[in-house]
């Protein structure tokens, strides 16, 4: 899923403190999973905003909506007539959904409430865990199933390099080592041997070194 | 002989091969460079020139390089993957080569966590084995990574770091086999402390015949105080000080540590010159480079052979 974390309440105040109607959207789909921007939490943020603006003498007209899915124009359409009565619109949906938002009401400035991180799994309870970088060509098929891009610090292809320590990380011992990962894998796999296979340097151009990316499925595309 | 390289052709004549290195300054003054470099002079055959060690900026390692090789002397441009893309780093290799530098050694880098950059992007387009690839393809092939014909192909002597300490130990030699695979001709390794480790590191390397295909240079690097003893075996990542050579260094009164320092690195170098497979050293005295000559003589590795 993609993850986020909430915005700091300074930085979300300073965008929305101009105004005094403010619609905040929330998304029903990952920042709803990993407890950042689903509905819950834009009640949270609400309440949050009204205390602070009462403290300053000043009444903040704030509407909550959580949509099915923000990065989908079908579902943002549903804003429609919310749009008309306020003055801003504040999103807690990761950045595809801010700009989905922003796409199809071109009048309304909207501000983004979360940062969004990465793509991630949950590895428990409160944790989560970067796991993917969308490169566009993926080797998982290769490495054992344990992501070299996305999981070692230096994104090496043909590591572990000098710097692995005790199944850790140079940069952090809090962070494991991706290839003493690979390795571990590869051995409990019986494929040692594989580790000797060179990757060639990889072709960015499928990852965002070759410009935005789309995909257009002509099946489905309408 | 692959390249016009002074070090490929010591180490093809069959004598110990000695290198050491030279850390630019942290701002333009060549001076520093030149002094640092003569410092050198006649005691080794190669100059290592690092390239923003740590991950901290420094002059950069070509234009360096090209301060010591207008005093005669052969610098070894170290680049890191961390700071470029293959078009950067082609591109400066091309130029290093024009000005005369032949011989260079591949690195992932450390990463940009350490330095004083934190903040900075790290790279990684290509890491230490795709680098070796590009350069030998650039060398034996006359083609950029790209594929495309190179007009006048640099001909460098490829070189590559291998950290037999660092983990999993049981891949350290299959990582130096990929190195081998990849096409490099020599080898520098991290310092060496724990003896043991190396030799047993070594024999694996000699039992698959790749002391054959590669030349493997020992890394050595004296010790001045019993804090950087500590410091390097509790701190460095990758690094590997058994307890007696922390032990040693403290059992001298401090004025006296330097000079165990150099005694410990001095019995390193010839204990190793016995060792199976080991080709030559690797001298690093971060910061403390006059102290070279005298390791490099007090282990017999004088005269320089005139190659």
């Amino acid at each position: 899923m993609i993850t986020a974390v909430r915005k700091p309440m300074e930085e979300i105040i300073a965008c929305v403190e101009p105004y005094d109607r403010i619609l905040l959207v929330g998304c029903n789909e990952c920042v709803s999973v990993c407890s950042a921007g689903g509905r819950k939490e834009v009640a949270l943020l609400a309440s949050a905003l009204h205390m602070h603006f009462m403290k300053q003498g000043k009444t903040m007209d704030i509407r909550e909506i959580t949509l099915e899915r923000q990065c989908d124009p079908e579902y943002v359409e549903e804003l429609v007539t919310s749009v008309d009565g306020s003055d801003a619109i504040l999103s807690m949906a990761c950045g595809c959904g801010v700009q989905t938002i922003a796409a199809r009401y071109r009048e309304k400035p909207v501000f983004p409430a979360v940062n969004t991180t990465f793509m991630g799994a949950s590895e428990r309870q409160g944790v989560w865990s970067e796991r993917c970088q969308g490169c566009g060509d993926c080797v998982l098929g290769i490495t054992g199933g344990i992501c070299p891009i996305a999981r070692c610090s230096k994104r090496l292809m043909n590591g572990p390099c000098g710097g692995s320590t005790k199944g850790k990380c140079e940069i952090d011992a809090n962070v494991d080592c991706a290839w003493q990962l690979i390795w571990d894998r590869l051995k409990a796999l019986g494929l040692e041997r594989r580790i000797e296979d060179i990757m060639e340097a990889k072709d960015w151009r499928t990852s965002r070194d070759g410009g935005p990316r789309k995909i257009i499925r002509e099946d489905l595309a309408s | 002989m692959k390249t016009e390289s002074r070090l490929e052709k010591v180490l093809a004549s069959g004598a110990l091969a000695v290198t050491s290195e030279c850390g630019p300054p942290r701002g333009a003054v060549p001076e520093k460079v030149k002094e640092k470099a003569e410092l050198l002079r006649g005691s080794v055959d190669v100059i290592n020139v690092t390239d923003n060690q740590t991950a901290m900026v420094r002059m950069s390692s070509w234009a360096a390089g090209i301060l010591i090789r207008q005093l005669g002397l052969d610098p070894v441009l170290q680049m890191v993957t961390r700071d470029r893309n293959r078009l950067a780093m082609q591109a400066d290799i091309i130029g290093a080569y024009s000005h005369g530098i032949n011989t260079m050694l591949c690195l992932s880098g450390d990463h940009p966590h350490f330095g004083d950059h934190p903040m900075a992007s790290n790279v990684y387009d290509l890491d230490s084995v795709q680098l070796i690839q590009a350069v030998v393809k650039m060398r034996d092939e006359g083609k950029f990574q790209g594929g495309k014909d190179i007009d006048h192909p640099p001909k460098m002597f490829v070189g590559a770091a291998a950290n037999p300490f660092a983990d999993p130990f049981e891949l350290r030699v299959m990582r130096l086999a990929k190195k081998v695979k990849a096409g490099v001709d020599f080898i520098q390794t991290q310092c060496i402390y724990n003896l043991d480790k190396f030799e047993t590191w070594m024999k694996g390397v000699c039992d698959r015949g790749l002391h054959e295909q590669v030349y493997i240079l020992a890394g050595i690097t004296p010790m001045k105080t019993a804090g950087m003893a500590r410091y390097m075996k509790n701190r460095v990542p990758g690094m590997d000080v058994p307890d007696e050579v922390v032990k040693r260094m403290e059992s001298v009164p401090k004025e006296q540590q330097p000079e165990e320092g150099i005694k410990i690195a001095v019995e390193t170098i010839q204990r190793l010159k016995e060792v199976k497979g080991v080709a030559g050293f690797h001298i690093m005295a971060i910061e403390w480079e006059e102290k070279v000559p005298e390791i490099v003589e007090k282990a017999g590795l004088l005269p320089r052979p005139e190659v």
